[in-house]
C-alpha cells in the first residue's frame, strides 16, 4: 500500500534568543499511522508538535502538510475562563457546525454520551480530556494531534483512554501524531517512537527504540522492565547541593541549559 | 411628553446597546477592559483633531482608536514591556495630547463635559444614521468572525491549527472596537464607553448558559438600562452618560441578588427534600 504522507518535519529547528528550543527534528506522519513523540519535561515535544501544525514559524528546516489536510487538535494545556459560560455541546462546535446527532457519535466515541448539556467547568479531568477528544474527531480528521492527552486521568482511565485512541486510529484511519511522556503503555500501541530531547535522541519501533542506548540513558533502565511508572521521568540527576547534572550525551540540550 | 431629542436619544442609545452587547461579551472573555479604555482616551484625541481640521467626528475618532489599536499591536512586538503597561501608556498619553490640543484651540468654545459624558441635546439625525448603520456594519462583520473569534477566545491553538485564522478574526475584532467606540461617544461619553461594553455583559453572564445566550441577554440589559438612564437624565437633569451607567450597575446588583436567592431557594428546597428522604 502507497503510503500517505500527511505531515513532515525535515530538519526543523526552532530558536529563541540565542537557545535552540527544539533542532534537527525530522519526522513524518502517514495515514494510519500512530507516532508517539517522548521525552523529558523541556525536551521540546510541545514546540515539535506545534511546528508540525503550523503553529509556530521555523528558524530552519521545512515544515509540509498534505495539501487540504483535515487536522483535530487536542492541545496540553486549556483553561476554561470562568466568564464564558460553555456547554459540551457549545464547545464541540468549536470550530465547525454540526448535527446533535454527530455531536453524540462523537461522544459516543469516547464513551461520554451523557456529559452533552454538562458545563465544561464541571467535568472532571478524564472527562475534560474525553470532550477534547470527542471535540477534535468531530471533525473527521485526517490528522490527529493529541499532546499528552491521558494529563489528569487516572490509571485506568489512562488505559482506556490508549485503548481508545487505538480504536480512533482504525475507525477512522487517520494518522495520530501522539505526545506522552508515559512509555510504557504507548509504547504498546504505537507505530513508530521519536524518542525527543532538544533534538531527536532516536526513532523507530517501540523496541528498536527501548533497547536503544540512548533511549536507556535517557529514561533509565528501569523502564525496560514491564512495570510502568507514572512518575515523571528526569534525564538529570540532582547534586546534594541542588545543583543539575545532565548527561553527557542525549541527556543535554544541543545549546541549552534546561533539563 | 417625551421630546424630539429624548426620541432621538433614545434611539440611538438603542441602537449603541445592540451592538455594545455582543462586543462587550468579547471584551469580558478576552479581558480587554482596559484595551477598551485605552481606545476610549483616544477617543478623545479624536474629538480634539476633528474640531482642529473642522472634520467629521465620528470619523476622526474611529480612525484615531484604530491607529492607536494598530501601533499597540507594533508596540507589542517591538517594546519589552507587558500588555497592560504598553496599554496604559498610550492612555494616558493620548488622553493628555488630547486634552492639550483641545487647549489650545481657544476659538473653538468646546463642552468638554458633553464629550467626557455624553450629551443627548447633541444628538442629530445624522448621528442616528451613523450610528444605525455602523452598527449594523459592526453587527453584520462580528457575526461574520463569530465562530472563529470566539474558537480563537477558548484557544487560540485550536483556532490556529484548524485553519480558522485567530490573527486575522483579532484585527477585525480591533476595527470594530474602535468603530463601536466612535459611534457610542455621543451616547455615553468618552469616559463611560467601557461600562456599557462590559456591564452589560457582566450581567448577562450570571444568566447565560452559552456565548450566543449572553450576546443576547447583553443586548437586553444594556437596552434596559439605555431607556431608565435616558428617562432618568431627562427627568433629573443629570449627565445621560453617567445616569446609563447608574441604571447598568444596579441592573447588575439586581441580578446578582436575584441569582443568588433563586439558587439559595432552590438549594433550602432540595436540601428539604433530602431530610424528608430521611424521615
Amino acid at each position: 500500500m502507497q503510503l500517505e504522507s500527511l505531515v513532515k518535519l525535515t530538519d526543523a529547528g526552532i530558536r529563541k534568543g540565542d537557545r535552540w528550543l527544539v533542532r534537527d527534528v525530522s519526522l513524518e506522519v502517514n495515514r494510519g499511522e500512530i507516532v508517539t513523540l517522548i521525552g523529558p519535561n523541556g525536551a521540546g515535544k510541545t514546540t515539535t508538535a506545534k511546528m508540525a501544525l503550523g503553529l509556530l514559524s521555523l528558524t530552519e528546516g521545512v515544515a509540509e502538510q498534505a495539501k487540504h489536510l483535515v487536522i483535530g487538535y487536542v492541545p496540553q494545556k486549556l483553561m476554561i475562563d470562568w466568564t464564558l459560560p460553555l456547554t459540551v455541546w457549545r464547545f464541540l462546535r468549536l470550530t465547525q457546525a454540526c448535527s446533535i446527532e454527530d455531536a453524540k457519535d462523537a461522544l459516543d466515541a469516547t464513551d461520554s454520551s451523557k456529559l452533552l448539556y454538562a458545563d465544561l467547568k464541571t467535568l472532571s479531568g478524564g472527562e475534560f480530556q474525553r470532550v477534547l477528544l470527542s471535540r477534535a474527531l468531530l471533525k473527521k480528521p485526517d490528522l490527529l494531534v493529541l499532546d499528552e492527552p491521558v494529563q489528569g486521568v487516572d490509571f485506568t482511565g489512562e488505559q482506556a483512554l490508549y485503548r481508545l485512541i487505538e480504536r480512533i486510529r482504525t475507525r477512522f484511519g487517520c494518522g495520530i501524531l501522539l505526545i506522552s511522556h508515559d512509555l510504557h503503555i504507548v509504547m504498546s500501541s504505537t507505530d513508530r517512537v521519536i524518542c525527543l530531547n532538544g533534538h531527536v535522541c532516536c526513532s523507530g519501533t517501540p523496541e528498536l527504540v527501548s533497547n536503544s542506548p540512548e533511549f536507556q540513558q535517557l529514561f533509565g533502565s528501569r523502564l525496560a522492565s514491564s512495570i510502568a511508572i507514572y512518575e515523571h521521568m528526569h534525564d538529570h540527576h540532582h547534586a546534594p547541593d541542588g545543583h543539575i547534572e545532565s548527561h553527557a550525551n542525549c541527556g543535554s540540550l544541543p545549546q541549552g541549559d534546561r533539563g | 411628553m417625551f421630546d424630539d431629542f429624548l426620541i432621538r436619544a433614545l434611539i440611538g442609545g438603542l441602537g449603541v446597546a445592540l451592538v455594545a452587547g455582543p462586543l462587550g461579551c468579547f471584551v469580558v472573555w478576552r479581558r480587554l477592559a482596559y484595551f477598551g479604555d485605552t481606545l476610549s482616551h483616544s477617543a478623545l484625541l479624536g474629538v480634539a483633531l476633528a474640531l482642529l481640521f473642522e472634520a467629521n467626528v465620528t470619523l476622526v475618532v474611529f480612525l484615531t482608536a484604530a491607529m492607536i489599536s494598530l501601533a499597540l499591536l507594533v508596540l507589542k512586538k517591538v517594546a519589552p514591556l507587558s500588555s497592560d503597561a504598553l496599554l496604559g501608556l498610550l492612555a494616558h498619553s493620548v488622553l493628555a495630547i488630547g486634552l492639550i490640543v483641545l487647549s489650545f484651540m481657544t476659538w473653538v468654545r468646546v463642552d468638554l463635559m458633553g464629550f467626557l459624558f455624553g450629551d443627548i441635546l447633541a444628538i442629530s439625525e445624522t448621528d442616528l444614521l451613523i450610528i444605525w448603520l455602523g452598527g449594523a456594519l459592526v453587527l453584520a462583520a462580528l457575526a461574520y468572525i463569530w465562530r472563529g473569534l470566539f474558537c480563537a477566545t477558548v484557544s487560540r491553538d485550536i483556532a490556529q491549527a484548524e485553519g480558522l485564522h485567530p490573527e486575522r478574526m483579532e484585527f477585525i475584532f480591533t476595527v470594530l472596537m474602535a468603530l463601536v467606540i466612535a459611534i457610542s461617544m455621543k451616547i455615553v461619553g468618552v469616559l463611560l464607553i467601557t461600562a456599557l461594553l462590559i456591564i452589560p455583559a457582566a450581567t448577562a453572564r450570571q444568566v447565560s448558559h452559552s456565548p450566543e445566550q449572553m450576546a443576547g441577554f447583553s443586548v437586553l440589559v444594556g437596552m434596559i438600562a439605555v431607556g431608565a438612564g435616558l428617562t432618568g437624565s431627562f427627568h433629573w437633569d443629570t449627565p445621560t452618560g453617567p445616569s446609563i451607567v447608574a441604571s447598568l450597575i444596579a441592573l447588575f446588583v439586581v441580578t446578582l441578588l436575584a441569582v443568588r436567592l433563586v439558587r439559595a431557594v432552590q438549594e433550602s428546597k432540595s436540601s428539604a427534600r433530602g431530610y424528608a428522604a430521611h424521615d
